[in-house]
């Protein structure tokens, strides 16, 4: 099974979309938020220099790799869910390492409240990644579909209607 | 957000860099006024008149996920153009399937999908009730059919008294509208043979098309149902969807613009072999029947306020809910 970054992050967020998203039922398309982080990637460096590029390499696609120096970029709406932001970001380095590039590091960048943040991987996030991976094929593999996990962050998630939905 | 375009007049429709452009035809088939309509704003097309439009077109429309529903001279749903299904699913489709082959899980499914359908034209029924029609009579018996509904044992039974509510149901229609002037007598189709008739076809058709444009924002198979027969039409569970809300947003309407006078018997031509609705009748309705959709009522479940075209697609969610055995089908019931 290919993990994604959206595997890991929804990991990180809630194990009912996970499984959810990996059964094929994803809310993506019709959900305002998706539509604005399109236009906001987009629009959001047009300055942006010609030596990025976009790279694929097993499930995951990293938009914004700069090979020179080896810097991950990726950009976020809002870090309301820095976490699972993080998270994503660290796997795909480590999936870089696999496939022997050295030390790359991370950028998160969030146009919008004109904030940065660095991540870097230690021996720490190698181990407990490796568990993420685990838990993530445990999850999806599960039959049948997790709880609601009931949060308040639920209400701006584009599976609500469908989580709460009854009736 | 996305709007549906009803198309009337005939014209062209063709791609103009990213945008739709539409140029109707006069009464001397010359070009006439051109309109622009943006991609983003479309969500789908309904054609009543005849349209010119090349691949071209269609390819464009494709890749925008619009679809395009086709209706012929007598306002019979003819077919759909529709965009590449872009939401798929392998394991929904194959619960979708199991659901149907399974005589028992598709019995489960069949007999809520009428215990809603029943539910929502009680509802409408009672509301008339309580304005001093009376029709306690048929609320009583169609009560009984609804109360046997549990013991069915097959589709083909559950189907039997869906027909048996229905045609009591519409023993009533002739007394919910209080101009004089509409017969009902019994349903009749292709063609209608009166003006109640024509514009429950009319009607029907439009919240089939309805139905059929949500499900396809969703992973649900529309070719595969749980009441009707796949194959009875292309998109049979556009059918059963529909049932559930007819009497809300088909019925409602019809009541509405005769009780308003809204439509008028000017506004069907009747002929020879039967009756249909003319262009105006025809535009009010569709207005009217817009209208309903965008209405909004306040959500119980969601907290929040939602539109009875959302509901649809709420249906579609609680559908697929049930069919990966998340949680069980509860049809929708009108609450208010």
């Amino acid at each position: 099974m290919r993990i994604t970054g959206k595997h890991v992050n929804y990991y990180h967020i809630c194990h009912r979309k996970l499984w959810l998203f990996h059964s094929g039922i994803s809310f993506q398309q019709t959900h305002d938020h998706v539509a604005d982080g399109t236009l906001l990637h987009e629009t959001a460096y047009p300055q942006r220099a010609q030596r990025y590029r976009e790279i694929q390499i097993e499930g995951i696609k990293i938009d914004f790799y700069d090979p020179h120096d080896r810097v991950v970029h990726e950009i976020k709406r809002s870090n309301k869910m820095e976490q699972a932001s993080i998270a994503q970001l660290q796997y795909y380095l480590l999936v870089l390492e696999r496939h022997g590039v050295d030390g790359p590091t991370g950028l998160l960048e969030y146009p919008k409240i004109r904030r940065t943040e660095t991540v870097v991987l230690t021996d720490a996030d190698r181990f407990a990644i490796g568990q993420w991976e685990i838990g993530i094929e445990a999850l999806v593999a599960q039959p049948v579909c997790l709880p609601v996990i009931n949060k308040p962050f639920c209400k701006n998630c584009s599976y609500y209607d469908f989580c709460y939905s009854g009736e | 957000m996305k709007k549906t375009f009803y198309l009337f007049n005939p014209g062209r429709m063709s791609r103009q860099d990213n945008t739709l452009k539409y140029t109707a035809y006069d009464e001397d088939g010359a070009d006439g006024q051109t309109r622009f309509l943006p991609i983003e704003d479309v969500a789908d097309l309904y054609v009543f008149g005849s349209l010119d439009a090349n691949s071209a077109l269609y390819n464009f429309l494709g890749k925008h996920g619009v679809s395009v529903h086709f209706f012929d001279y007598y306002e019979h749903y003819t077919g759909s153009f529709m965009a590449k299904e872009y939401l798929l699913a392998g394991k929904l489709q194959v619960a979708q399937t199991g659901h149907y082959t399974s005589p028992k899980k598709r019995l489960v499914l069949a007999r809520k999908l009428v215990e809603g359908a029943a539910f929502n034209l009680l509802k409408n029924l009672r509301y008339y009730q309580s304005r001093g029609r009376q029709v306690g009579e048929e609320i009583a018996q169609i009560e009984l059919y609804v109360a046997v509904l549990p013991h069915a044992t097959s589709v083909a039974e559950i189907m039997g008294y869906e027909g048996n509510i229905r045609q009591t149901y519409y023993r009533c229609y002739e007394q919910l509208v209080s101009v004089p002037g509409f017969g009902f007598g019994t349903r009749s189709t292709q063609p209608p043979q009166n003006e109640l008739n024509a514009l429950l076809s009319f009607g029907n058709m439009l919240c089939y098309a309805a139905c059929l444009s949500q499900i396809y924002h969703t992973q649900l198979n529309p070719t595969i149902s749980f009441l009707h027969e796949p194959g009875t039409r292309r998109f049979s569970l556009a059918l059963d969807l529909a049932e559930i809300f007819k009497p809300l947003l088909v019925d409602r309407t019809i009541f509405r613009l005769l009780n308003k006078k809204e439509i008028q018997p000017r506004d069907f031509v009747r002929e020879l072999d039967g009756c249909l609705l003319k262009e105006t009748g025809r535009k009010t309705f569709v207005r009217v029947f817009e209208e309903r959709l965008k209405e909004t009522i306040q959500h119980r479940r969601l907290n929040r306020a939602v539109s009875y075209q959302h509901l649809i697609k709420l249906e579609c969610y609680k559908l697929t809910k049930h069919l990966l055995s998340i949680e069980e089908f509860q049809p929708f019931k009108a609450w208010w």
